[in-house]
């Protein structure tokens, strides 16, 4: 799918362009914020109990279509004015985050925890069982078929204009995007902050380095992990409405896809690593982004995908990994 | 010394899968006391601070603490009755700061104490104060071990829990932490079950001992009672004395 708020895609032939190249960096770093939103969610579960959570992409699935849902019921469309809009997408935002978490939580509830302690594959499995769950819920309960949404944001800026003998090439930043990463940076420097200053953050740290020492400091540790899963379902669902802006158009299927990406980023910024899960989601946006722009659109999920096969063989620590060894 | 113990431990067993740690442990710490647990490797020691704890569990048997029975409390409830351990190992949170570390174990007090503890274990340990910036995991081995008893203090505990605090310290540090002990003992009030290598110094600080072999307790007595007894010289004194 091509995304209609990414600009500048049909003037491919302009490619070498300083313009061009600026103009697919504003698209990649839109996609590269929502890849990282996703991103956090896997590093932080991960991190805290040493499982990949492959139910997350679903969750973010979950996301997005409760947001369109939303905006549906609201009646948002692009004739709202902008402040409304504005408004109104920020209660979708909210709504959406509530109701991701509580699917983020009885995910972890139902069929994780029952499982810590068990041999390593379990949880694995019943994650796999987790997002088939989800990805036939939604079908069932909302079809197969795509769902669209019509441009609720409009407008945009020019940010560089050229005129030569082949045409005139803007480059351009819809308002949408600067909402979407707007949003985005701030809930992420937000999410920072409460990781590394408040006393929720310093237990979920705690029990990622050691859960028993944790638990010996008076921690809930059973708490700590489901919050950590509250948390990164609802910036997943960030991610979700994100997502629904920018490409318009949504399905059961997208969480896959996007899933699969976020957690190469994940990987590819260190899994476990807070800012390496928002730097490899802006890798991965990026190099999607380009991949698209100057080679060829069906093939970005390779290109994604062979980055998650390279970072595996030659960096499996990641960009901002931590060291394997710690004097304790 | 009161009645009823602050700590009564009858009959434990741990098993970790099929393997029996503990084989029906008794015993009992008073407020006020500091009680010192001695044994050979192996023996259990750990284990009996851990299951106090809850984690592992005992299997059967009872833990009563402060008149509770607290044998099948969650970990971290348990930690919220005023019970602190310096556990085996120190366990620093290594990519924590130390004054991370000592947030973290200040987790179940009321944040209005925390400046107030925070002097208290900076005058105990003034090393730390000059470190409170310093990753947990780049701390040497003496003031990691300061930090782990610290971190425990911080929570406000009346009965502290030390496992082995000197292990792998020099003579001067270690002769510093059993005095911080002594102190804090003998001026809060503060009742300390210490599990010590180091029989000689635990026994002569401690006011009562028990000796620990696989699994079981096999004798008790004043500390200087244990310190006198010929099996407990040959055992685990000799050229342990320094
Ligand atoms: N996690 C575990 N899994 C299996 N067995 C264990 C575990 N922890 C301890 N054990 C076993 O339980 C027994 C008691 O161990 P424990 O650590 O309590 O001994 P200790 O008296 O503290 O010894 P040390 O003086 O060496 O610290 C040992 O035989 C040990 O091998
Ligand atoms: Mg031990």
């Amino acid at each position: 799918m091509a995304p209609f708020a990414m600009n500048g895609a049909k003037s491919k032939m302009q490619g070498g362009l300083m313009e061009y190249f600026v103009q697919q960096l504003v698209n990649g770093v839109t996609l590269g914020s929502i890849y990282g939103l996703i991103a956090i969610g896997y590093t932080l579960v991960y991190g805290i109990v040493g499982m990949i959570n492959f139910a997350h992409g679903d969750i973010f699935m979950v996301g997005a279509f409760v947001a369109l849902i939303v905006i549906t019921a609201l009646g948002l469309t692009a004739s709202t004015g902008l402040g409304l809009s504005i408004l109104a997408l920020i209660l979708v935002l909210v709504i959406s985050m509530v109701v991701a978490s509580v699917y983020g939580w009885t995910v972890e509830r139902v069929a994780y925890r029952p499982l810590r302690g068990s041999f390593r594959l379990a949880p694995l499995i019943t994650a796999i069982g987790m997002s088939i769950v989800l990805q036939n819920f939604v079908q069932i309960s909302q079809g197969a078929r795509v769902k669209p949404l019509q441009p609720i944001i409009s407008g945009g800026h020019t940010l560089m204009r050229r005129v030569d003998a082949q045409g005139e090439f803007a480059v351009q930043i819809s308002n949408m995007q600067i909402f979407i990463i707007v949003i985005t940076f701030s809930l992420m420097v937000a999410f920072t902050l409460l990781i590394a200053k408040t006393p929720l953050g310093r237990a979920q740290r705690a029990c990622e380095q050691d859960t028993k020492m944790a638990a010996l400091s008076g921690i809930n540790v059973d708490h700590t992990i489901s919050l950590t899963f509250v948390l990164g379902a609802a910036l997943a669902a960030v991610a979700g409405l994100m997502f629904l802006l920018y490409y318009g158009v949504i399905d059961f299927f997208i969480g896959f896809v996007a899933g699969v990406k976020a957690f190469t980023a994940a990987v590819l910024g260190g899994i476990g690593s807070l800012p390496g899960a928002m730097l490899g989601g802006m890798v991965i946006g990026l190099i999607e982004t380009f991949w698209s722009a100057y080679f060829s659109i069906e093939y970005k999920d390779v290109a994604a995908f062979a980055m998650l096969a390279l970072v595996l063989i030659f960096l499996p620590q990641g960009l901002l990994g931590k060291p394997e060894v710690e004097k304790v | 010394m009161s009645a009823a113990p602050l700590l009564a431990v009858s009959e434990v067993e741990t098993f970790y899968g099929k393997i029996q740690a503990l084989r029906g442990v008794s015993l009992e710490v008073f407020d006020g006391e500091i009680v010192t647990l001695i044994g050979a490797n192996g023996a259990g020691k750990s284990t009996l601070m851990m299951t106090i704890c809850g984690t592992p569990q005992a299997r059967n048997g009872q833990i009563v603490y402060n008149g509770a029975d607290i044998t099948r409390l969650p970990t971290h409830q348990i930690m919220q009755l005023g019970i602190a351990q310096s556990p085996e190992g120190r366990r620093i949170f290594g990519r924590m700061t130390v004054m991370e570390n000592l947030r973290i174990g200040a987790s179940v007090t009321d944040p209005a104490y925390f400046d107030e503890d925070l002097e208290r274990v900076f005058a105990l340990f003034p090393l730390l104060k000059e470190r409170q910036n310093q990753r947990g995991g780049t701390l040497s081995g003496g003031e990691q071990q300061m930090l782990a008893i610290a971190r425990a203090l911080m929570a406000r505990p009346r009965l502290l829990l030390l496992d082995e605090p000197s292990l792998g310290l020099a003579p001067l540090v270690i002769r510093q932490i059993f005095s911080a002990i002594q102190e804090l003992n003998e001026q809060q009030g503060l009742t300390v079950f210490l599990v010590e290598q180091n029989a000689h110094h635990a026994l002569r600080l401690a006011h009562r001992g028990y000796v620990m072999v696989n699994g079981k307790i096999t004798m008790s007595g004043t500390g200087i009672e244990l310190l006198a007894r010929p099996e407990i010289r040959a055992a685990y004194l000799e050229g342990g004395a320094h």
